[in-house]
């Protein structure tokens, strides 16, 4: 018996771009496309050519092992592979190439709450969830009592979920998918869900399974719970394993990877090619204040951030917005070009053309270091038509920022300029004392 | 010893591999996943009476007024020929193995589409989605079957012991169910046209089957046969026949059966082929 719990090699997942959406759901899609097939017959004979599907590969030779009772951290942007390599390692579906072995029954965590039913009861609920992630009735009815302990929805256990919070919901969901008992888990970005509280739960639950020795794969954007968790770490960047390493190192070169230095993100064509999108993202830009695009701005001046887009169509209530996050990934703020009511107004729609929204993030807000940018293009509620949450990062100098008098590193990604006053309200009473 | 303890600990292996070709169905995978669709079973039935409040009241009442208005409508207005027994029987009879088939079908065909979250999220023999549908049907069914049974008692027929093939003609409902429902249900994966077509194919074939009039009214020989390609022909006979009597299965139900094997079969397969695809496309 070997020591690997899962050996894959040179897998590889293609997918067909567009193919889910191309295909015609309903018969009224089906008619109106035959109907236009049919008119293409009469006209434009010119451009009958036959047109290859356009195909991405998802994941490209992959090949790694992972031994018995390791916990491996994998790390990537969207679209990296990361989720792919989880449901083909979890069989949802199958690689188009390569081999892979896994040593063991696999259970995922791929989305807390799978299979759960809102019609359905807390208690019905763990059952069904549980049968879903493959635990035999005897090991729920065992483990009851702990998971809805763990869960905190204690007395409405016998309530429809629908009726529960979506904290209460989270937890439950959680609370059975963490008595699991599989030799080897899968696990996707399920800290990424609940408060605060819950998630140092969720972590802790995390830390205990890794320390039980079971081989743990872990997924996730938030790095300094991969930091926490794993010792060692893989990192995917379109499809392929980029590095593996002990953690710090993975997610050092993870933070740093395919970052310009130059303060300037610029999006290439074909990178964010989709016939079907509208918002085509061409440049994000960090500038000074004299107009420059730089890598470092000076906390004391205030800078400016700009992204540049093509809009094919006219978007309606499209808002355009920036992610400031630290190199650790933690939010710092969030914030859209339409946040302003009279620029929502204004811009109710959109026409096509090419754009710059730009705005001024005030002198003496951040704290020195280095940030990271994160682009978002969405119609609230309606569509995200693009998103990508590191597209670079800037370095923040700390020149002229509040407290440089004093050489120390300060604290927390802000470093505001606040207005301090100093009163005295008496003189020193000597009389008090005796 | 230290080799018979690791045998003990039988961790299996799962190889990951390219897809290819032609796969036949795994039983034993099947049964290891009994519990997931007992639980699924249990879920669609729990689920489709939770907010109704006559609830699994229904089972008993669809078929009632069915029976009532088929009665009305062909039996008293039209006077459709009925063995030579009350009409309301002669329906209820045919009634209860088609609804169980019509509803099979109808979940059946949405069920993986339906069920997308998880084909997409864990693994498990797709067949599971389907197969618990047709055995949500299957309560239904049994529910109805009291109803026929006081039906009958109603009008004093007793079975006789024909009645020892019934099970075998429920069987052959569900193997009917299921071979439609694989068809239907991987091909709604790609294709959504089958769920917009299936009520039509429900009401055409319900009028295809001998359910409103007797097998006696389609000429025997060769339109006989033809409609016995029908699957649901031979296994309306057979429960009008165990039941309450008439014309023994004959040639017609050879027919039926064979359809049904050659749909099951094929079926299977075919959802063994696309079932890898599921999660990418569904």
């Amino acid at each position: 018996m070997s020591d690997i719990a899962i050996r894959v090699e040179n897998i590889s997942k293609r997918y067909r771009i567009g193919l889910a959406r191309s295909r015609p759901d309903t018969l009224r899609d089906l008619i109106l496309l035959k109907v236009h097939q049919v008119r293409g017959w009469f006209k434009a004979k010119r451009d009958t050519r036959y047109h290859p599907p356009s195909h991405i590969w998802a994941l490209k030779d992959v090949t790694f092992e992972v031994q018995r009772g390791q916990v491996l951290g994998v790390v990537g942007r969207n679209g990296a592979g990361k989720s792919t390599l989880l449901k083909v390692l979890s069989r949802v579906t199958d690689p188009t190439k390569g081999f892979g072995e896994i040593h063991g029954r696999v259970g995922s965590l791929l989305e807390v709450g799978t299979g759960f039913h809102p019609e359905l009861s807390g208690r019905e609920n763990i059952y069904l969830n549980g049968a879903i992630l493959g635990m035999r009735r005897e090991e729920i009815n065992r483990k009851f009592d702990e998971i809805v302990e763990f869960s905190e929805v204690g007395k409405f256990i016998d309530t429809p979920v629908k009726h529960f919070s979506s904290g209460m919901y989270l937890r439950l969901a959680f609370a059975v998918a963490a008595h699991l008992e599989p030799e080897i888990l899968l696990v996707d970005e399920v800290l990424a869900v609940g408060d605060a509280e819950f998630q140092r739960k969720c972590l802790g639950k995390m830390n205990d399974v890794a320390q039980e020795g079971r081989t743990v794969l872990f997924v996730s954007h938030n790095m300094s719970a991969i930091l926490r968790l794993t010792q060692e770490t893989i990192v995917l960047d379109q499809g392929k394993i980029v590095m593996r390493g002990p953690t710090p190192d993975a997610v050092d070169h993870y933070l740093n990877m395919g970052l310009t230095k130059q303060g300037v993100r610029d999006w290439a064509p074909e990178e964010v090619a989709d016939e079907r999108n509208p918002f085509i993202p061409v440049s994000l830009r960090v500038l000074n204040p004299q107009g420059q695009v730089v890598d470092t701005v000076n906390a004391a001046d205030g800078f400016a951030v700009e992204v540049e887009y093509n809009l094919k169509e006219a978007i309606s209530s499209l808002r355009v917005g920036l992610y400031m996050m630290t190199t650790r990934g933690e939010f710092i703020f969030t914030s859209f070009d339409t946040d302003d009511p009279e620029l929502f107004e204004t811009y109710t729609e959109r026409p096509p053309g090419r754009y710059i929204s730009r705005c001024q993030v005030p002198p003496y807000l951040m704290n020195e270091g280095r940030f990271v940018l994160g682009v978002n293009a969405s119609s609230y509620r309606i569509q995200r038509f693009f998103q990508d949450d590191k597209a670079l990062t800037f370095t923040v100098d700390a020149t002229g920022a509040p407290g440089t008098q004093w050489p120390e590193k300060r604290l927390g990604p802000i470093r505001p300029k606040l207005d301090w006053k100093i009163k005295k309200i008496n003189s020193y009473d000597e009389s008090k004392k005796t | 010893m230290e080799n018979a303890q690791q045998n003990n600990r039988q961790i299996p292996v799962i190889y990951l591999k390219p897809s290819t070709g032609w796969l036949p169905l795994d039983f034993g995978e099947l049964w290891r996943y009994r519990e997931l669709i007992f639980f699924l079973t249990w879920r669609d039935i729990k689920v489709r009476y939770k907010q109704a409040v006559l609830g699994i009241a229904w089972a008993v009442l669809q078929p009632l007024l069915t029976m009532a208005i088929f009665n009305l409508i062909f039996g008293v207005l039209l006077k459709t020929p009925s063995q030579g027994l009350p009409y309301p029987l002669f329906a209820l009879t045919a009634l209860l193995p088609w609804q169980l088939f019509a509803t099979a079908l109808q979940r059946s065909s949405i069920s993986l589409v339906g069920n997308a979250n998880l084909i997409t999220k864990i693994y498990f023999p797709r067949i599971a989605v389907p197969l618990a549908t047709i055995f949500a049907a299957l309560i239904d069914f049994s529910v109805s079957f009291i109803v026929l049974l006081g039906v009958m008692a109603y009008y004093g027929v007793w079975p006789g012991l024909n009645i020892l093939w019934l099970p075998l003609f429920v069987l052959l409902t569900l193997l009917t169910s299921l071979a439609v429902g694989l068809w239907l249900s991987a091909l709604n994966v790609q294709y959504r046209d089958i769920q917009h077509m299936v009520p039509f194919l429900v009401q055409v074939w319900m009028y295809a089957s001998p359910i409103v009039y007797p097998i006696e009214t389609i000429p025997a020989g060769l339109w006989r046969s033809l409609y016995s390609l029908n699957p649901m022909v031979g296994v309306i006979q057979g429960f009008r026949w165990s039941l309450i009597g008439g014309d023994r299965p004959d040639i017609t139900m050879l027919i039926s059966v064979g359809v049904v094997l050659v749909l099951l079969i094929s079926g299977l397969y075919y959802f063994r082929r696309m079932e890898k695809t599921f999660a990418d496309i569904v």
